[in-house]
């Protein structure tokens, strides 16, 4: 047994490396994440003494939020308010979603692939697959549910992309975070004769049923015209500062499933 | 044993609740929580060490959602562990049971240290990207956060660890 050192340091390295490898996958590695019971613990209680810290600027935030509601809510026809709920009947798109509000008790923006920590978990409703949007815009979405706490990738991992528009054309592309600047995502799939200009403005797409259409990506920062490629390089300044997240909203799309039904039988027909 | 435990828990709450919420930019992390690998006592059974080592990353990875990643370095760093003390003990006086600064001399100190964070953060840094695209930018991330990462560590000993 001269060697069990050797042998151990083998076994443990592989358990390690297999689940690297496992978590690398989007939705495998359910159970080890910060929405456990331990980890959510501490960051509820470290974020509540950070709060103290940024009273003013979240205060800030949640006012011009309601005041760019307040605006929104009177030129809306069916909008129901609840105290804690708001459901928006969107009349153009049929589609009905319901906004659940949480707070951010842990996120890091400097990683390769950043998450994002909530305090609001399924006993909150809170399911994998729902968006979560800012006052400021877009923010991430769900992948791990615990009782009481979920996490989800924020904008900034690339290990997902958003299906983004131009807000101007309605021409749509798949917006991706590139890994190094937590202000700067790059914007993919524009063809090169869709006309496009500096500080236009890309919001989502509506076409997954993750987010509604319209919520607000950022603005574009910088583009070019890659040689012997059919796609513009776009930079997009994203509108949500990823350092200065507090309180967010998780979105449910009520109608989900049965989209998922109804796309499903599609699928099986053809 | 109790010492060991309570600077365990001290260590991960400083690095989760302080170190990994102060995001000083895109390059500096520093892991001060190698420190706990770094003071077991040199002569601890090997297992313990490579355990102990594996525990506290996959704690670090539990609180930063980084499966594995951790726990992948900090096995590593335990494994090569006796190899650099014996490498780096050149003198008759390097032969303390205990590798912490107040046993030891400064310069044996800061090799040690700095062999096993850049060794951890080499690993590190290489399976978040899980690439050698960008390898040098990679680099430089390696270099910066080690050398946060050693100055904390000596610091440390400096403040709490020296009796």
């Amino acid at each position: 047994m001269k060697n069990y050192a050797f042998m151990l340091f083998i076994l443990l390295e592989t358990i390690s490396l297999v689940m690297v490898i496992n978590y690398n996958s989007y939705h495998k590695a359910r159970y080890l994440n910060s929405a456990n019971w331990l980890a959510g613990n501490v960051y509820h209680l470290v974020s509540s003494v950070y709060d103290y810290f940024h009273l003013t600027r979240t205060n800030k935030q949640l006012a011009d939020e309601n005041v760019r509601l307040r605006s929104l809510i009177n030129n809306m026809p069916g909008v129901v308010v609840t105290p804690d709920t708001l459901v928006v009947d969107s009349m153009d798109y049929d589609e009905v979603y319901s906004f659940t509000s949480a707070k951010v008790i842990n996120n890091s923006t400097n990683r390769p692939f950043n998450y994002i920590t909530l305090n609001k978990g399924r006993k909150d409703g809170i399911k994998p697959d729902q968006g979560i949007i800012a006052g400021s815009g877009i923010v991430g979405v769900v992948t791990n549910v615990s009782e009481s706490y979920s996490v989800g990738f924020s904008v900034l991992n690339s290990r997902w992309s958003i299906s983004a528009k131009l807000k101007k054309t309605g021409y749509f592309g798949s917006l991706e975070w590139t890994g190094n600047d937590y202000r700067i995502a790059s914007l993919n799939e524009i063809p090169f004769h869709v006309d496009i200009d500096r500080g236009d403005t890309i919001v989502t797409s509506g076409y997954s049923s993750i987010f509604p259409e319209g919520i607000m990506i950022g603005t574009i920062k910088d583009f070019f015209s890659p040689q012997g490629e059919n796609y513009y390089h776009v930079d997009v300044a994203l509108s949500t500062d990823f350092k200065e997240l507090s309180y967010v909203e998780v979105i449910e799309n009520i109608n989900k499933a049965e989209i998922e039904e109804l796309e499903k039988t599609i699928k099986d027909g053809s | 044993m109790i010492k060991y435990s309570v600077m365990f828990i001290v260590l991960v709450l400083i690095q989760v609740a302080i170190l990994n919420q102060i995001e000083f930019s895109g390059y500096v992390n520093p892991y001060l929580y190698v420190l706990f690998i770094l003071l077991l006592p040199v002569n601890a059974p090997r297992y313990v060490v490579l355990l102990s080592a594996f525990f506290i990353g996959i704690v670090i990875d539990l609180f930063t959602d980084s499966m594995g990643i951790h726990a992948a370095a900090a096995v590593f760093i335990a494994y090569i562990r006796p190899s650099v003390i014996r490498i780096i003990s050149v003198h008759d006086e390097d032969t303390e049971e205990y590798p912490g600064l107040q046993k030891n001399r400064f310069s044996w100190f800061l090799t040690y240290t700095s062999i096993i964070v850049f060794a951890h953060h080499f690993i590190l840094f290489y399976l978040q990207v899980l690439s050698l695209k960008g390898f040098f930018t990679t680099f430089l991330r390696v270099l910066i956060s080690s050398f946060f990462t050693i100055f904390i560590i000596v610091l440390s000993q400096f403040i709490i660890f020296r009796k």
